[in-house]
């Protein structure tokens, strides 16, 4: 008996000192967008840094602020700007949050391959999601009711698209999603619908982008030039569904969340970027 | 060793009392804050425009928090799976008990069982790539994700409950009253249809009780097939967002503090009202009946 809880006590030592060992962990939390991105920054600067162990999860911008807010995380992603709301409570907490701009992303409407509308103005697009246009004939496709698909509220894809496309920036309108639009819960979500319902349209991040769905080209106006959502025209801003990405930490980073940051604005981190097909802020 | 035994006793009634109370108090403890936070919501918003509001808005300035939509989208799919899985689920315990041989009623009554075993994910995802798409395609909606994959999903989840509770119910109706009719020449068909089912109605009724308690709260499979649109909705082919899956949804952005914060908990008091409403049905209907 007296062995048996010797042992146990000796265990429990052993994980409490891996633990320990395990002091050099970060956890980076937030925008589903950024997931795939900030995954791939932890890889590679893990590789160099054997030491440092980053844990990457997702679960929506909103998410990840709330989380660095309540200090459960040391990076938050977010693919919209923190609220003057969300802030106030941060610094209620104590908590100062540091801004920090590592990419860009377009964010691409998307259709089934099949559906022969390959191009939509800003203003059919705003009629669209929010329900005033509901047929594809009326935008020159087939006669079929428009499906619209969406993200969940926790996402910032889901406010920046709102903000942008159906409200077209200006804060005092009062345009929302149409209480039609289906809400998933994820980009994969939106593209795994997508793939199998000719009739849909969703958005998500370019990165997401794949040859199972076709990527709308899109014009400010119906006057103005169309352009695809592609690094190049991001970049230009042609495009004009496009956004700055968002890191946020507590207070300016020190440590090892120094080194992370430092990683992705080197050449390097703004690599992977380009790699993970979203636009670097740094040539 | 008489004291040591008794102290023994003594030890083992105390403890199993202390759990017993625990039980009620944690119930209390979890009742009480669900109430705290949910009231907070009704220091801005009134109660009629909560429970009556057709337009589920939370995130916008200011909010909207009409819930009418996701009551309406938690009763169309619960009313759907009901429809499905009580005349399958009483269908198949009545054979279970009564008319199959011995053998094949133990491979079903496992086999009942293992379907309760499968995690609900795991049956949304099964919805997803199977039910979703076949609705689509021969019903010719917009799209699969829809009220009736929900029903159709969740049918699978109540059956169990439904079937093993209905089966035990069947099962002790006393063997007196079917060797009476029996004896007064009636067929096997009209025992079962006569004698027995009146006999076990209580044990039924609580059964298909439970299956819907259990439909009600359900989650993760409902917030994955049914598309979660908050409109109102117009028929079992359209898609509906739930009281669950809205809080599930939204859970994770709410700023603590927040008219959206506290809007979750009172949908979490209205969900909590509604299945604790089938559970007193069901212990009503059983108490009724025992005495």
């Amino acid at each position: 008996m007296m062995k048996k809880i010797l042992a146990v006590i000796a265990g429990m030592t052993l994980c409490a000192a891996a633990f320990a060992e395990n002091v050099h962990s970060l956890q980076v939390k937030g925008s589903d967008t950024m997931v795939n991105l900030s995954q791939a920054w932890a890889e590679e600067f893990m590789r160099k840094n054997p030491d440092l162990f980053i844990a990457v999860t997702g679960g929506g911008s909103g998410t990840g602020l709330a989380a660095l807010i309540s200090g459960t995380c040391d990076v938050a992603n977010s693919s919209r700007r923190m609220k003057d709301r969300e802030r106030a409570l941060a610094e209620k907490k104590g908590v100062h949050p540091a801004e920090f701009k590592p990419a860009l992303d377009g964010i691409a409407v998307v259709v089934n391959p099949k559906n022969p509308v390959s191009r939509l103005a800003m203003e059919e697009l705003a009629g669209i999601f929010a329900g005033k246009i509901k047929n594809w004939k009326d935008v020159g496709g087939k006669d079929a009711k428009i499906v619209i698909l969406s993200r969940e509220v926790n996402s910032g894809t889901h406010v920046y698209f709102k903000e942008r496309v159906l409200r077209r920036g200006d804060p005092n309108a009062r345009e929302e999603f149409s209480p039609e639009a289906l809400l998933l819960p994820s980009s994969q979500a939106i593209a795994d619908e997508v793939t199998q319902n000719d009739a849909a349209i969703g958005y998500y991040g370019m990165g997401y982008l794949s040859p199972a769905q076709k990527a709308l080209s899109v014009a400010g106006d119906k006057n103005s030039e169309y352009a695809a959502p592609t690094v190049q025209n991001v970049v230009s801003g042609r495009y004009p569904i496009s956004r700055p990405l968002y890191l946020y930490t507590n207070g300016e980073p020190r440590g090892a969340v120094k080194a992370f940051l430092d990683f992705i604005f080197s050449a390097e981190g703004q690599e992977v970027v380009s790699k993970m097909d979203f636009v670097p802020v740094k040539n | 060793m008489p004291s040591g035994r008794k102290l023994k006793e003594i030890f083992f009634e105390t403890a199993i009392r202390a759990s017993g109370v625990a039980s009620i108090f944690i119930v209390g403890l979890i009742f009480f804050f669900l109430f705290k936070e949910g009231i907070m919501l009704f220091q801005t918003q009134k109660l009629s425009g909560f429970l009556f509001g057709k337009n589920w808005y939370p995130i916008s300035e200011p909010g909207e928090f009409g819930i009418l939509p996701l009551i309406s989208g938690t009763i169309l799919v619960t009313l759907g799976a009901a429809v499905l899985s009580v005349p399958l689920g009483i269908a198949a315990a009545i054979y279970i008990a009564e008319v199959a041989p011995p053998q094949s009623k133990e491979i079903l009554k496992s086999g009942v069982e293992l379907l309760a075993a499968i995690p609900s994910v795991v049956l949304g995802f099964i919805g997803i790539v199977t039910v979703v798409p076949w609705i689509k395609n021969t019903f010719h909606a917009p799209t699969g994700l829809t009220a009736f994959a929900g029903a159709v999903v969740l049918a699978f989840m109540a059956m169990p409950t439904i079937v093993s509770i209905a089966e035990d119910a069947l099962y002790s109706v006393p063997k007196t009253y079917k060797e009476g009719a029996y004896a007064l020449g009636a067929t096997q068909w009209q025992t079962i249809w006569r004698v027995v089912l009146p006999a076990a109605s209580s044990g039924i009724v609580a059964a298909v009780m439970l299956g819907i308690g259990r439909v009600v709260g359900e989650t993760m499979a409902v917030m994955m097939v049914t598309g979660n649109s908050p409109s109102m909705p117009r028929g079992i082919f359209y898609p509906v967002r739930t009281l669950t899956a809205t809080i599930a949804a939204e859970m994770g952005e709410t700023v603590r503090g927040s008219d959206h914060y506290f809007s979750l908990f009172a949908i979490g008091i209205v969900l909590f009202v509604i299945t604790f409403a089938v559970n007193m049905t069901a212990d009503l209907v059983v108490h009724r009946k025992r005495k």
